[in-house]
């Protein structure tokens, strides 16, 4: 789950870690009101969405008149902001974050990532703040300073300590430094988190550390344990079918294609639009219904795949392990029978009672085109997509 | 022979007299595992299909002389339960659950490889041995004992490997699902060590998925350590950068993770790789010549 950086910064606030004064608003009015109160001659406007390239996209202004203020809120709430980490339609833009402009003398990074080869998480910091981090990392991955957090130990001031000397920081620096790197591994193991950037970390031109920009990612599973966190959920910057699905225990991630898939298993799922590529055709939707799907729940499955309009075919592959072909057949003929599908439906099944759930299929009087292979399957499916059943 | 279980292993089940517990563990005596008992807090001294239920890993330990635990308990738990079991002295851990937070698992990582103990998973379907033992969750009758050895982060394509070879008669010495989460109790590295120790396995399955850097230091590994030849497909050619498919671990972040990387460094390794999961049971044809 990921966090506005409005919200981000008030979790840094509560860890001592310095951010910028600056309050998030809903309205051009109340905008002018905040910028007035914050009684600054300089203002940074913050487009809030759960994006990066904010900037580049004019979602990130400063400004130094309070109509100007008021203009870009005005101008940005209730559109949604593009940016090349979007998709075409963008995302909305429900609140602007209005802020103390701050006078950099120098952009730093500091990130803090659960890093999968190490099994630790590890702490991120380079001189090289302000641009593309990845691009630093690819290139010249010596200007980027790491520790790893024993998780037995936990964070050592001797880590803190070799970043801030690494990135050359003066005595005061290094403890306002210091201070900020025990926040956020404590905020980081504290709340779940599975990620957090800030970039720009900045030295303003009076000597001192201040964290410019805020990203967190949650890790969704610990959710059950971090109910303040969740509440912070903003399900405006999601895709709506995504959500649904979601609430359904479903996983579903929307593509561009016209094949819409229903799978067992992520793998299978990632696996079933690979095998679609290669016949030709293109997936419309990752859709995981999970090891305990019962007719209900591919019921579901069926109305997101179909509320897509591009979906011309659907394909569902079922390797049952956990779950029965037999329940999910009944769950297909229902929900079949109920929604009136008028596209074709291809069913491979495999597996845990799969003769029974062939046998329902080949029973019941509906459009079903049976596979009895992955192969097959794909290839009738494509087939099916550009009209050639 | 086999890796990691056979016919004499001794196992019990944590969370036992739960409902997912309970289903599979009767799937699993059916295929001969030799489940001895199992433990939920508070149902000590009960009964649960004809074995004993004890209140603590320790106990049943103690008891059943067990060496292997399968884990279905609820996520939040896991962490208390995984550890508990490794504290009780059984030497390999298969947790079934999926959804536990990653923060649990970097400290049950460090205390399960200091105790030295395998765990397996989680979020995975756990290993069988085909012919002799199951601890997991996979169809028992697509399995065939034979020469085989598959790995893979994922469930159903482990069982989609497994079918494939089934039907071309190579069989299986023994498929481990490693699980999806971003912190895997064993890794593919570990496995193929074994695999390549392991006398009757004649060739290798590697189902990899995209996130992480886990199939690119297994192609390392394969490069310098692994003499037998090996099959590898990885799920995700047409997944998009940012999103999470599914798995905890399979995103593609910032660039890294791609199939396509994944691929490249396999193929130079030396191994097969095939760009289709189903055709996975035919790369292993062509590469053994069987």
């Amino acid at each position: 789950m990921n966090l506005h950086e409005y919200q981000a910064k008030e979790l840094f606030r509560d860890y001592g870690i310095a951010v910028s004064e600056g309050i998030a608003v809903s309205s051009g009015e109340e905008a002018e009101k905040v910028a007035s109160s914050l009684n600054v001659e300089k203002w940074v406007v913050k487009a809030q969405v759960h994006a990066g390239g904010r900037g580049k996209a004019g979602g990130v202004e400063v400004v130094s008149d309070l109509k100007d203020v008021r203009k870009f809120a005005d101008k940005w709430i209730g559109q949604n902001l593009i940016t090349f980490q979007t998709d075409t339609h963008g995302q909305p833009v429900n609140e602007i974050l209005i802020e103390t402009c701050t006078d950099i003398d120098t952009e730093l990074y500091l990130g803090a990532v659960i890093d999968r080869a190490s099994q630790r998480l590890v702490v991120m910091a380079s001189t090289e703040g302000g641009v593309n981090i990845e691009e630093v990392a690819e290139e010249t991955p010596d200007k980027i300073f790491k520790v790893e957090i024993d998780p037995i130990q936990g964070p050592q001031k001797s880590q803190a300590d070799f970043l801030s000397n690494s990135l050359g920081l003066d005595s005061t620096q290094c403890s306002e430094f210091n201070a900020i790197f025990d926040g956020l591994v404590k905020l980081f193991l504290e709340k779940d988190l599975s990620l957090v950037e800030v970039n720009p970390l900045v030295i303003t031109t009076s000597g001192n550390l201040i964290c410019l920009d805020a990203k967190i990612n949650v890790d969704s599973n610990a959710l059950y344990r971090q109910e303040e966190v969740e509440k912070l959920r903003d399900q405006s910057q999601e895709d709506p079918r995504e959500a649904r699905a979601a609430e359904w225990d479903l996983s579903y991630v929307a593509l561009e294609g016209n094949i819409g898939c229903m799978v067992n298993g992520a793998g299978l799922a990632m696996g079933t639009m690979d095998i679609i590529k290669l016949h030709g055709g293109e997936p419309a939707n990752f859709l995981d219904v999970g090891g305990t799907a019962d007719s209900k729940r591919v019921a579901e499955a069926f109305k997101i795949i179909l509320s897509d309009e591009n979906v011309k075919t659907v394909l569902i592959n079922i390797f049952g392990g956990i779950v029965r072909c037999d329940v999910i057949a009944d769950g297909i003929v229902e929900a079949l029978t109920v929604m009136g599908v008028s596209v074709p439906v291809v069913v491979r099944l495999e597996g845990n009672s799969a003769s029974e759930g062939i046998q329902i299929l080949d029973d019941c009087e509906l459009n079903i085109i049976p596979a009895s292979n992955l192969e097959e399957a794909a290839r009738l499916a494509v087939n099916a997509s550009k009209g050639e059943i | 022979m086999s890796i990691l279980i056979d016919k004499n292993t001794k196992v019990i089940c944590q969370g036992f007299t739960g409902g997912q517990a309970t289903q599979h563990c009767i799937q699993c005596i059916d295929y001969g595992t030799q489940l001895v008992g199992g433990v939920t807090p508070g149902k000590g001294g009960q009964t649960h299909l004809d074995l004993p239920v004890f209140n603590t890993v320790k106990e049943a330990v103690n008891q059943t002389k067990a060496t292997a635990s399968i884990i279905f308990v609820p996520a939040r738990f896991c962490k208390a339960s995984i550890l508990e079991a490794a504290e009780a002295g059984v030497s390999l851990i298969v947790c079934i659950t999926e959804g536990i937070p990653t923060i649990d698992m970097l400290e049950v990582k460090v205390r399960c490889d200091d105790l030295g103990v395998r765990l397996i998973g989680p979020n995975c379907p756990g290993l069988i041995t085909p012919g002799e033992s199951k601890m997991g969750i996979m169809p028992a009758d697509i399995h065939l004992p034979g020469k085989v050895g598959i790995i893979s982060r994922s469930g159903t394509l482990t069982y989609e490997a497994v079918k494939q070879t089934t039907d071309l008669g190579f069989g299986q010495t023994s498929c481990i699902g490693i699980g999806g989460d971003p912190i895997p109790g064993t890794s593919f590295i570990d496995v193929l060590e074994l695999f390549e120790n392991d006398a009757s396995t004649e060739a290798i399955v590697m189902v990899g998925e995209i996130g992480g850097t886990a199939e690119e230091a297994a192609a390392e590994f394969i490069q310098s350590n692994v003499s037998k030849p090996v099959v590898s497909y990885i799920a995700g050619v047409t997944a998009p950068p940012g999103k999470r498919m599914g798995h905890a671990g399979a995103i593609i972040a910032g660039g890294k993770g791609t199939a396509e990387d994944k691929f490249k460094a396999l193929e130079k390794a030396g191994v097969h790789t095939v760009k289709s999961p189903a055709d996975i049971g035919k790369g292993i044809a062509e590469v053994t010549g069987w």
